[in-house]
């Protein structure tokens, strides 16, 4: 184990090369730029790692998807515009039960918004693409669990077959601060779907009856929540004798536990995993509270989630929405005192 | 003969009769079975009448989304240099929706070989206008023909694509007028893959009577008039 002074970006290929990633293929977009520009300076010097530029994020999405297929561990990276794009490639990676790797750094938007900061991109991550949502989504705090939860991510895809995201945002992806690398003491295995010459295998994802993909769909969706309570993740603050209970996630969730630590019987609840939700755990501590207040830089994207999840709790909800601004815990403060 | 790496429990292949995806699936398959790389060869298959063929062979395949086989083939090609890449695409998803990642992928000089079945329209979808439209052809959103002034002209692919690889790459354009011409450009294109070459394209005129409400006969008289506009033979070689 050794400590590091890094920016987010970085150690998202840290955290990628600690995990296993062999090839990465990207599109250059700002504010997840750095990281493309990382694992290609990595390729460099490791001839065992290749990173390809592509013409689109499309084309890069569909390139992790190729290399997946291969059986090496693969992952791109993008944001805002770009997210939007890599829907049509993750959506083909969730009705195929590939072990997709995607890293969303928030932008503002919509459209080109701005190249800085929001949590707008939750509904995108989670739900985006003409399915389901079959996929897991990582919402970190902090730079050591970007580090944490990107090894978490592709252990994760790998193990269960769904995409899996690691959501960040701008402000996460250049800040710098230090962070303990280390070797994982776990690391999935890979497995080559296509061109293992020991089986012929035909891989399609278009059915010809409804019944046809129906069956198959219920067969995902089912396995899905059997491995949801393996995977659902949270963190609660200050929670135990709390009046007032504060949902917020990833940046967000950093300055309401600062704010949390200066405020009475005031207690966070955050969501690790946004896909699939802690909803039992959600309903559990909104119930106990007077008052939930939900915080996002977005406007209800994360919001609808909890209510989601609390639905039925007498509990009085509360919402604080800045979308694609940031949020202080000075003003938290100023909001609960 | 049925190629020895077709399933042949899959058969008869699900494409309409008289199309023209039988003699280019049967001339590949015939390459596969020649070459002896079934074990080796992965093949992809774009959204389009193509799609069909998703378990006609014993050789592994992956139906992908429109236009995107290309990356997708070049992804696995980077991962598994050693394997055998094939991309099957129509003209909408190679020339349309797909076309800036065949562009680059060609560009990038990457070592895969594209099959592109060229029949002058949208055929899947029930025969609307591509790129590759003749001249005052009539299709479903051309119903007075193909206005060429506002419309653009035929496609040309390979002689584009040509323009953009470097030395290493083969490019050729087919009809299945001729099966053997068809049969010699595929091999040639996957041996350049095999060689470690590059990137190898085969553009393959092909014939859609279901679309084009033509018999036998006018089928192929339309063919011809597709060979005028097309110019057959190979246009790059190592």
């Amino acid at each position: 184990m050794q400590t590091e002074f890094l920016t987010g970006n970085e150690v998202v290929v840290k955290a990628a090369l600690s995990a296993g990633a062999r090839l990465m293929f990207g599109y250059p977009i700002t504010p997840s730029t750095e990281i493309t520009k990382t694992f290609a300076e990595e390729a460099i010097k490791n001839p065992r790692l290749l990173f390809i530029q592509t013409e689109d994020e499309i084309s890069a999405g569909f390139g992790v998807i190729g290399a997946i297929l291969g059986g090496k561990k693969s992952f791109t990276s993008t944001a805002g515009p770009g997210t939007v794009l890599m829907q049509d490639p993750i959506s083909m990676a969730e009705a195929m039960r590939l072990p997709f790797v995607g890293i969303i750094t928030q932008r503002g938007g919509p459209s080109t918004g701005t190249v800085i900061y929001s949590q707008q991109e939750v509904n995108l991550t989670c739900f985006g693409g003409n399915g389901e949502g079959l996929r897991i989504v990582y919402s970190p705090s902090n730079l050591q669990e970007v580090y944490d939860l990107t090894i978490k991510t592709f252990n994760n895809a790998w193990k269960y077959r769904f995409p899996s995201f690691l959501l960040t945002d701008g402000y996460l992806a250049k800040a710098k601060s230090k962070v303990e690398i280390y070797e994982p003491s776990y690391l999935s295995t890979t497995k080559q779907i296509l061109g293992d010459a020991k089986k012929i295998v035909n891989i399609r994802n278009t059915y010809s009856t409804e019944e046809e993909l129906a069956k198959i769909l219920d067969k995902y969706i089912n396995e899905y929540e059997q491995i949801s309570k393996h995977i659902r993740d949270y963190e609660s603050y200050h929670c135990t004798d709390a009046k007032t209970i504060i949902f917020a996630h990833g940046s967000v969730a950093s300055a309401c536990r600062a704010a949390c630590s200066q405020l009475k019987r005031v207690g966070l609840f955050r969501p690790i995993t946004l896909r699939p939700f802690p909803e039992y755990e959600a309903k559990m501590i909104a119930r106990r509270a007077d008052k939930v207040i939900i915080v996002e830089s977005s406007a209800g994207q994360f919001s609808r989630m909890v209510k989601n999840a609390i639905f039925g709790v007498k509990t009085v909800v509360l919402e604080y929405q800045k979308p694609a601004l940031g949020i202080t815990p000075e003003e938290i403060i100023g909001l609960l005192k | 003969m049925i190629p020895k790496c077709y399933k042949k429990e899959n058969l008869p292949h699900k494409f309409c009769p008289g199309c023209g995806y039988g003699v280019i699936l049967k001339s590949l398959g015939s390459v596969i079975d020649h070459l002896k790389i079934a074990n080796k060869s992965v093949i992809g298959l774009d959204i389009g009448c193509g799609l069909l063929a998703w378990n006609l062979f014993d050789v592994d395949t992956i139906q992908t989304h429109h236009g995107r086989t290309t990356p997708t083939m070049a992804g696995f090609k980077f991962a598994k240099p050693e394997a055998i890449v094939l991309a099957i695409m129509g003209d909408g998803g190679g020339y349309a929706i797909g076309l800036q990642s065949l562009l680059h992928s060609a560009h990038r000089n990457d070592p895969i070989t594209v099959i592109l079945v060229n029949n002058t329209l949208y055929a899947m979808t029930g025969g609307q206008m591509a790129p590759t439209t003749l001249a005052n052809e009539i299709t479903d959103t051309t119903p007075k023909g193909r206005d060429s002034e506002k419309t653009g002209l035929p496609f040309l692919g390979p002689e584009i694509i040509a323009t953009l690889t470097n030395k290493q790459a083969y490019i050729a354009r087919a009809s299945i007028r001729s099966p053997l011409q068809v049969e010699s450009c595929i091999e040639k294109a996957i041996k350049n893959q095999m060689r470690g070459k590059g990137f190898s394209f085969v553009e393959v005129l092909s014939i859609c009577p279901t679309n084009w409400k033509t018999n036998a006969e006018e089928s192929f008289k339309f063919l011809e008039k597709m060979e005028d506009v097309f110019v057959l033979g190979e246009i790059k070689k190592p």
